[in-house]
This record gives structure tokens, C-alpha cells and sequence, in this order.
């Protein structure tokens, strides 16, 4: 005889009942043990994932803060896994023409009174007061109520005062047709576009390309996270270690912080 | 006061039709550009991801400026009462409209989806300063059709309360549309050339120069058009002194604007880019706008007046403007971000090295038909309305 799980059966079974102790205490056991073996499994095959997946019909958040850590120690210089990874997740191309896109470059600053040098990766900075976002005349470059900003693709005119408007150069025209678009970055000649961080992948629990190719692959210099989390790993190394924010002095308040630079 | 009479442009001659047809051409040349360009995208221009605003945006930003300027004599006439410069109220309202709109359909023909358009029109960001100038420009045709409206309608021009309160207002909403104009540049905190105050007042000088310039030459060329002699000797005068003054008060602002950054450690670096390192960025700053375009012409102004004399220095004024609009515009953006200021920094995306631009065809093609569009409105009304005062005492 079979009964329902909850245990509701019928006025005459006792089956829930009469379960014994023992058995059940093997069977919570090996059921936590499952549920901790199925995690590291993920763990190993995704990555630590940056918070918990969100169900599509889940809004995001105004409650978190997505933002990365960057350590310039840990980056080297003349590599380029991070850029690699985005291009290959997001489908642009370099030809090292000025009209490509770019949505993250690898730069070298160099003092010039002593030739000291470091080497970070530059992405769009996801501003919580994003220059692009104020002055997009149609609202199609918006910032998600946890921090990613964006440029929705159906209502980009395509005038590039976002461009003009952007301290970090982080944002690029698609001037001529692409193929091979990615269903989860669509692109579209004429309009303009930058990082997105991700968040297809950061809605999935993911981590984002760049980030994950630099931990796999490289120094392991980014970190993804939330910010607004005080036990999250990103807001612990933000509260601890003396970090930068390119052109803070702008106030547009980045999303993305350095450290050792 | 007496009554001013009016009149078409009722001159059939082969050079009228000849004159229409030009610009038409120029027209069909230009949408014929802005085809290619939306058809495989911009990667036929000039421009790229470092120069994002180029040669259209020069035109159609002269155009736009000197919209507003093109006004000047129906304000004087209307606000500042000056009844010798009323016979070219009518005439100054549609030279407005006209550049307003040669100047929108290069900004449109530009975008990178001129197809959105309805979206550009429907979905607004009232942060941003851009969307403040669409209703600024929408409502600018408005006032000035308006204003028109109120001098050449019979029964509207009876009411003087009427025309005198559309003149006033589109007095100032020119001014607020020029320092909107001019605020698209003053507001980005990100560009060193930019990122001043100063930029909407600046405009403010250069739409009263460009505006009067492109009038004065648009009288010397309807005169012989119309039979009338549109710049009599004193009214030459006037236009002098008035050109004179504004050109002297873009000086002024031009000046100001260097100094102020120039003061600034921080900034020394643009301005020494614009101002001697800047290769033809620096010569056209130095020989387009301050040589040919400012000084040149007002020595020229100098000189005892001849209507020739006035036209050659209303034309050079007009190039300084394009000059001065192509400095602002592409050597603003030439100069690199300072993303760490004070230090050296490379990438494959060229930070921290001056943007090169070689402007193709197809843009110049597309600025210069919106001039052909401005022509073409003022020509099409010309001979469909009565505009032109007529000036001689039969």
C-alpha cells in the first residue's frame, strides 16, 4: 500500500506511525550527506557561486549590491584570459580595428616620474550614479535596482552620448552587422552596448566569464559579489584592505573596486 | 507706424529653379549617404569607438545654434522694439525654422537606428539634458510657427498682444534652447575640453554670430532674387555692428573658457593639446576659428563698409563657426580620458593615445545636406508665402 509523503493516509494506516527510529535517523543522514556531496559536485564543476540562483520570475534586488574586487597584484601583465573569457561568452571580436567593440581591455599604467607599472582589467563600472544612465535621452541605458547597468537593446536609438558621457570608455557602437550573436547577449548593429556582468550568468548563480577565467586560469585577481552582504567575501575584503575606485573624484560611486594599484 | 507690405518670391528665372534644384540634389545626395551608413552601419565613417560624434554632428550642431541666432531680427524688432529691423521679422522666423530643421534631420540621419525615431520621440529619460533639448527644439518650431502665425495672419496680427507675447516668448526659449545646446557639452563631467559652465553661454554668443552671419548672406542672395534691395546701407551698418559685437563676445567666451582651464593644473594637458601640441586639431582651433573665422573677418568689418565686404565677412564667420563646432566636437573627443590621472596608460582600445579621425564622404555629403534642407524649406516657403518685405516705394 502506498500512502503520501506528508504522511496524510488513510483513517486506518499507521505506516507513518510505526516508522522506525533508527531507520529514519539512516535516512536523514544519508539524505544530508547527499545534499553536501551534490553541492561540492556544482562547486567543482561551476565555481563558487556568487549567491543563489533566481527563479525568472524573481525581480532582482534592491537589497544586494553586485560589485567586483579587483587585485592588480594578482593581474599580470599581458594576460588577457579575462577578455578571452567575455568574448567567447559574449560573442564580440578584437581585430584591433577602432570600431570594434570592446567590453573589457586589459590596461597598463605606468608612472611616468618612476616607470613604476601595474596592469588591471577595465570593464564598465556599473555606477550606482552612472553618467550613461542620466543621460541617455530614451532610458535605454538603465541600472537594475542591484547595481548592473545595462542598455536594453529595443529602445537604444543609437545617438552615443552615453559615449560621450562614460569616464571609463568602457562602452562601444556596433558599427557594422554581427553574426553569431549569443541568445543570452544580444547584439544589434547600431545601437551600444558594454559588460553586462554577466547577468545571465550572476541570475543563475553564476559567476561571471571574466571572473571565472581568472580563477581558473590566471591569478585569481577578481572577485564577484555582493556588496550590500556584510558576510559576503567581496564586502569583507572591501571593509578590510584599503581598495581604489577609478575616478572616485567623479562621484558616479563604481561598482568595481581595485586594490594595489 | 506704416504698414509693411509683403510678397513671394515671384521670380521664375532659370537660376531660382537652378538654385532648388542644387540643393535638392545635395539632399538626395545626403539621405543617399545616410542609407549606406544605416545600411552597413557606421563602419563607413570616420567615426569609431573613440570619435563618436563626427562630421554630422558638426553640421547639424552649427545648424541647430544657429537656429536659435537666425531669430535675431525678429527679437530686436519684437522685444527690443526696433521697428527698422520688423520688415525682416518674417524672414528671420523662417530661417529659423529652417535651420532647426536642416539641423534635426542630420542628428536624426545619424543615429545609429534613425528607425527608433518614434521611439526617441515617445520614450523619455527627463535626467537627461538630450531629452530636454527634443522638447526644447519641438517646442522652439512651435513658438516660432506660432509667432509666423501671429505676424502674417491677418486677423492674429490685429492682436498685437498676441504677436508681441509670442515674440517675447520665443526670445526666451532660444535662450533656453541654446544653453541646452550648449549644456549637452557644459554637463560631461567625464570630458576634460568639456565639463563647464561656460558652454551654454558660449553657445548663446556663437547662435547670435552664426545665426545673424547666415541672415545677412541670405538677404545679399534673395536681393537681386527679389528685386529688392534687402541690405540698404544702413541696415548693412546695423548687421555690422551687430556681427561685430557678437563675434567679439564669442572671443570673449572662447578666451574665458581657455583661461579658466588653463588656470587649473589639471587641465593643462587639453589645453595644451588644443592650443599647441594638437597638430590639425590646433590648426584649426588657431587658423579656423580664431584667424579666418573671428579676427579675419571683423578686420574686415573694420574696413569702410561694402556690401561685398559684409558678405565675405558674414561667410567667414560661417566657416569659423563650422571650425569652431568641429574643435569642440572631434578634438574634445580626440583628447584621451584621464581614467588615472597623471599617469600613463595604454590598452588595445587606445586609452591614453590621441584619437585620429579622417571624416569619409558620406558624412560631409550628409552635414552638408542639411544646409540643402535649410535652404530648401526657406525656398519652398519663399514662394509659397509672402516673406520677403518689399522695401521699395513704387
Amino acid at each position: 500500500m502506498s500512502c503520501a509523503a506528508d504522511g496524510r493516509c488513510g483513517s486506518g494506516c499507521t505506516h507513518a506511525r510505526t516508522v522506525d527510529g533508527a531507520r529514519r535517523a539512516l535516512l536523514q543522514g544519508a539524505a544530508a550527506m547527499l545534499t553536501t556531496l551534490a553541492a561540492g559536485v556544482m562547486l567543482y564543476a561551476f565555481g563558487a557561486a556568487p549567491a543563489a540562483a533566481r527563479r525568472p520570475e524573481e525581480k532582482a534586488s534592491a537589497q544586494q549590491r553586485w560589485g567586483l574586487l579587483i587585485d592588480a597584484a594578482r593581474c599580470a601583465d599581458g594576460c588577457t584570459a579575462c577578455v578571452a573569457a567575455c568574448q567567447v561568452e559574449n560573442g564580440w571580436r578584437d581585430s584591433g580595428r577602432p570600431t570594434d567593440a570592446q567590453w573589457i581591455r586589459k590596461l597598463t599604467v605606468k608612472n611616468p616620474s618612476n616607470g613604476a607599472s601595474f596592469s588591471l582589467p577595465m570593464l564598465c563600472q556599473h555606477c550606482a550614479d552612472a553618467p550613461c544612465v542620466d543621460v541617455c535621452p530614451t532610458g535605454a541605458s538603465f541600472k537594475r535596482v542591484d547595481g548592473i547597468v545595462l542598455v536594453d537593446k529595443h529602445t537604444c536609438i543609437g545617438c552615443r552620448y552615453c559615449m560621450m558621457a562614460c569616464p571609463y570608455k568602457a562602452r562601444s557602437f556596433i558599427h557594422e552587422p554581427v553574426e553569431d550573436q549569443k541568445p543570452h547577449a544580444p547584439r544589434g548593429k547600431g545601437t551600444v552596448e558594454s559588460c553586462t556582468l554577466c547577468v545571465h550568468r550572476v541570475d543563475a548563480g553564476r559567476e561571471p566569464a571574466c571572473v571565472e577565467a581568472c580563477n581558473d586560469t590566471a591569478g585569481g585577481a577578481m572577485l564577484i559579489g555582493d556588496l550590500n552582504d556584510p558576510h559576503s567575501e567581496i564586502a569583507k575584503r572591501v571593509a578590510a584592505y584599503r581598495t581604489t575606485r577609478v575616478r572616485a573624484d567623479l562621484g558616479t560611486e563604481p561598482g568595481v573596486y581595485y586594490r594595489n594599484i | 507706424m506704416a504698414r509693411i507690405a509683403y510678397q513671394r518670391l515671384e521670380n521664375h528665372r532659370p537660376l531660382v529653379w537652378s538654385l532648388l534644384a542644387v540643393n535638392g540634389a545635395i539632399l538626395i545626395a545626403g539621405l543617399g549617404a545616410a542609407y549606406v551608413m544605416e545600411h552597413r552601419g557606421h563602419v563607413v565613417t570616420g567615426m569609431d569607438n573613440q570619435i563618436v560624434w563626427g562630421m554630422p554632428h558638426v553640421f547639424a550642431v552649427f545648424l541647430i545654434v544657429a537656429a536659435s541666432g537666425a531669430l535675431n531680427l525678429a527679437s530686436v524688432a519684437s522685444v527690443f522694439n526696433r521697428s527698422d529691423y520688423a520688415p525682416y521679422a518674417r524672414l528671420s522666423g523662417l530661417f529659423a525654422i529652417a535651420l532647426l530643421v536642416g539641423g534635426l534631420s542630420v542628428l536624426v540621419l545619424d543615429l545609429g537606428r534613425p528607425d527608433r525615431l518614434i521611439v526617441a520621440m515617445t520614450t523619455y529619460n527627463f535626467k537627461s539634458i538630450f531629452a530636454w533639448n527634443i522638447y526644447l527644439y519641438l517646442g522652439f518650431l512651435a513658438i516660432v510657427a506660432a509667432y509666423l502665425f501671429a505676424m502674417m495672419d491677418r486677423r492674429a496680427a490685429r492682436a498685437r498682444l498676441f504677436g508681441k507675447a509670442c515674440g517675447w516668448l520665443a526670445f526666451a526659449w532660444r535662450l533656453v534652447l541654446t544653453t541646452g545646446t550648449g549644456s549637452i557639452f557644459g554637463w560631461l563631467a567625464a570630458r576634460e575640453a568639456y565639463d563647464a559652465a561656460i558652454m551654454a553661454p558660449l553657445f548663446i554668443a556663437a547662435s547670435l554670430l552664426y545665426g545673424l552671419a547666415f541672415t545677412v548672406l541670405m538677404l545679399s542672395a534673395l536681393s537681386p532674387l527679389a528685386g529688392e534691395d534687402f541690405l540698404s546701407e544702413g541696415m548693412a551698418n546695423k548687421f555690422r555692428g551687430l556681427l561685430a559685437l557678437f563675434a567679439l563676445a564669442v572671443l570673449y567666451f572662447t578666451a574665458v573658457h581657455h583661461l579658466t582651464k588653463l588656470y587649473v593644473g589639471e587641465h593643462q594637458g587639453i589645453e595644451r593639446f588644443l592650443l599647441i601640441e594638437g597638430g590639425r586639431y590646433t590648426a584649426m582651433f588657431w587658423g579656423g576659428q580664431i584667424l579666418l573665422g573671428s579676427l579675419a573677418p571683423l578686420a574686415l568689418l573694420a574696413a569702410p563698409l561694402r556690401r561685398s565686404v559684409l558678405m565675405l565677412a558674414s561667410a567667414l564667420f560661417v566657416l569659423g563657426g563650422l571650425a569652431q563646432m568641429y574643435v569642440t566636437i572631434i578634438a574634445g573627443q580626440a583628447f584621451p580620458l584621464a581614467l588615472f590621472p597623471g599617469m600613463e596608460v595604454t590598452s588595445s582600445f587606445h586609452d591614453g593615445a590621441v584619437a585620429h579621425y579622417r571624416p569619409s564622404w558620406l558624412e560631409i555629403v550628409l552635414g552638408l545636406s542639411g544646409f540643402a534642407i535649410a535652404l530648401l524649406v526657406s525656398g519652398v516657403a519663399l514662394k509659397a508665402l509672402p516673406f520677403l518685405p518689399r522695401l521699395r516705394r513704387d
